[in-house]
């Protein structure tokens, strides 16, 4: 086999890797977009908030340590304790769902029935808030995030595929965690939306706020369910992504990488978040690897935007989109 | 008392449509440019300028055209910072290949340059709408910030990759470079803004704004009586990539003088934009005055009160920063959506009645 195509194989296989965890960004989104019709532009500092939440808890850090000492003078950081791994992810879940709630009793309340546009720039004010807060809680500085999950070229692979074609793939451990994780995130979101009760109503306000509230269904406790599910989403993201490249401020911007693959895959359509993903991973490492040379690299800063863009004016609602129909 | 209209007879069609038809409305405006063309030139300093005024200035322009296309025409977009960069690559452009041309000829052709850019950006939104056009944006903004930073041409193939601004003057007087005095590059800013001002109000006021607030309210409806979606929306987005394209050329030329492309127009500077036109008003030409006057004021008034009357540190300031703009936003579409502009209508009609309140 040629060496291009070899190389070509390998690109694709790391390309699906990437659009796995760019799907996982996504999902958060299609879930609070399907509930309620908001399109959730914090879903990538949520990820941020909730890794820098998870490594402050796992340290031990005193929360808002250096507005105090600025206030009240003095030098505490740490408690001086660390918590393992697994307690500290279900205590960062429970600051999720407080923060959900928030959100809900403070924000969303108030905007019902605004246009899906002040919703938008709403949350948009959101991110910033919370970008705002993590760093006066948590500090800004590059933090690594550790929660036991294995990094590093995957040996197994490496020796099949050397067996195989005479030349190692380098696919990274964590990649392939990730994978699995995506896997069981979805079918786990699957499952809680068509077996459970609280599922069902979810989609029943996702179909029809007005006939939901009309069975009897809460709209505030969906939407506060809504945003702790993207929550909890968001802190499997910020895992994977902390994970991966360090918890810092450049994890909010996965968020913007997620926007082509919703538009590709469609805002209301979960399997649409992964293909959408998938296809944008492939998509852009393929290009950065085919043309990318020839006109000076970092192609994929905006490949994924061009290609979504290019995408929509033949498809407008995405590929597992809605139709839209719009009426006078 | 002050501001009433009875009293003030209209006796010819040019009175009644006049930009502000009450007397009050008129005197205010002519003693706002007096004061910013006749007193803050001569008292202007290097501090004023460079912190408040000149940002104010150029940010006001660029909030104007995001206003004429998002607040009128509807049409969301995310990439006012790649438009910027393109006014500013263009005017560097022009600045080193024909030095002796004067600088308004080239800031204007920046513009000119910047609009047409925005309108080959423009076209998806005859396909597409809502937030899928805002996230189409996006691709705008990283693509020409992509470009601006991989193809050496448009930075003249400086080592460093960024561009500075040589020094070039108008009549005589320089306002370019480290040399330019603060009452002349805040001169020339001003000249530029007030006469985008005058062209946006007009504009608004016409048919073409008419037809843009048509294709914003209901797009079909508007197709339905005639009018013509492809040129109100391309229209929109040229006069819009025009104003966005001068207030990029003065951000590089005359303010910062020296741009690296990633950094000045980044993601963040859209983002900036848009939120001084919502917290404005959509749909305003003065919100777009008063949303620029707010994120311009606000840092600097937060750094005075936390770095210099408290003693915190710079980085919690820049963090509160950070909070405070986000919930104001939050606060501002709950409490009032239509931003700055729509509270000093309030206090317009309040003050008409006064001091009666029916």
């Amino acid at each position: 086999m040629p060496e291009q195509l070899i190389f070509a194989m390998e690109v694709t296989l790391n390309g699906l890797m990437a659009g796995v965890l760019y799907a996982l960004v996504a999902l958060g989104f299609v879930l609070i977009y399907k509930a309620s019709g908001i399109f959730n532009y914090a879903q990538g500092v949520m990820a941020l908030f909730a890794a820098m939440t998870l490594v402050g808890i796992m340290n031990g850090q005193v929360p808002f340590a250096h507005l105090i000492n600025a206030i009240f003078g003095g030098h505490i950081t740490h408690f001086g304790w660390t918590i393992p791994s697994f307690i500290a992810i279900l205590l960062t879940v429970a600051v999720m769902v407080l923060l959900a709630w928030l959100v809900q009793v403070l924000v969303m309340k108030h905007l019902v029935g605004q246009e899906p546009i002040i919703l938008f720039m709403a949350t948009i004010g959101l991110a910033y808030f919370l970008e705002g807060v993590a760093d006066l809680m948590w500090g800004s500085e590059i933090k690594t995030l550790d929660v036991g999950i294995p990094q590093g070229i995957n040996l197994w692979i490496d020796e099949k595929t050397y067996n195989i074609f005479g030349y190692g793939f380098f696919i990274d451990n964590l990649d392939i965690v990730a994978t699995i994780v995506a896997a069981l995130l979805v079918t786990g979101l699957v499952i809680f939306a068509q077996y459970t009760k609280q599922g069902r109503a979810m989609r029943a306000v996702a179909d029809d706020h007005q006939a939901a509230l009309s069975v009897g269904i809460s709209l505030n406790f969906i939407w506060v369910l809504v945003w702790s599910v993207a929550g909890f989403v968001a802190l499997v993201a910020g895992i994977m992504w902390g994970t991966k490249s360090g918890v810092q401020f450049s994890l909010s911007l996965i968020a913007l990488k997620a926007l082509p693959v919703l538009m590709l895959g469609g805002f209301t359509s979960i399997p649409g978040a992964i293909v959408g993903g998938l296809i944008i991973g492939v998509g852009e490492k393929l290009f950065e690897f085919a043309i990318g040379p020839m006109v000076g690299g970092a192609t994929e800063n905006w490949f994924a935007y061009v290609l979504a863009l290019l995408f929509l004016v033949f498809r407008p609602q995405g590929l597992f989109g809605e139709k839209i129909i719009e009426r006078v | 008392m002050f501001y009433r209209e009875a009293g003030d007879f209209k006796v010819s069609y040019q009175d009644d449509s006049q930009t502000f038809p009450i007397k009050f409305d008129r005197y205010r405006y002519y003693a706002v440019l007096a004061v910013a063309f006749l007193v803050i030139p001569f008292v202007i300093n290097d501090y004023w300028a460079n912190a408040i005024l000149l940002p104010f200035l150029i940010y006001s322009i660029a909030a104007i055209g995001l206003n004429i296309l998002v607040g009128y025409c509807g049409q969301v977009s995310l990439g006012t910072g790649g438009f910027m960069a393109v006014g500013a690559y263009a005017v560097y452009k022009l600045m080193t290949a024909f030095p002796e041309v004067s600088m308004f000829i080239h800031v204007l052709l920046a513009g000119g340059i910047t609009a047409l850019v925005c309108v080959a950006f423009g076209l998806p939104s005859l396909r597409i709408k809502g937030f899928y056009l805002a996230v189409a944006t996006l691709a705008a903004q990283f693509f020409l910030v992509w470009l601006f930073n991989r193809v050496p041409w448009f930075y003249n193939y400086s080592a460093s990759g960024q561009i500075n601004a040589p020094e070039r003057d108008v009549f005589g007087i320089v306002i370019t470079g480290p040399n330019a005095a603060s009452w002349a590059t805040y001169f020339f800013c001003l000249i530029f803004l007030t006469l985008c001002a005058i062209v946006a109000r007009n504009l608004t006021r016409g048919t073409t704004g008419r037809t843009w607030m048509a294709i914003r309210d209901m797009d079909i409806a508007a197709e339905i009586i005639g009018v013509n979606p492809l040129k109100a929306k391309l229209t929109a987005f040229a006069v819009s990539g025009f104003f966005i394209g001068i207030s990029g050329a003065l951000f590089f030329a005359v303010y910062l003088g020296a741009v690296e492309v990633g950094e000045a127009f980044g993601i963040n500077k859209s983002f900036l934009v848009l939120f001084m036109v919502i917290i404005g008003g959509l749909g305003s030409i003065f919100g777009s005055f008063a949303g620029a006057a707010f994120l311009v004021l606000l840092p600097v008034v937060l750094k005075v009160i936390g770095v210099d009357m408290m003693g915190w540190p710079t980085d919690i300031v820049a963090h509160f920063q950070l909070v405070i703009v986000g919930a104001l936003i939050v606060f501002f579409l709950i409490v009032e959506p239509h931003g700055l502009a729509q509270l000093w209508r309030v206090a317009k009609e309040k003050l008409r009645l006064w001091p009666f309140p029916h």
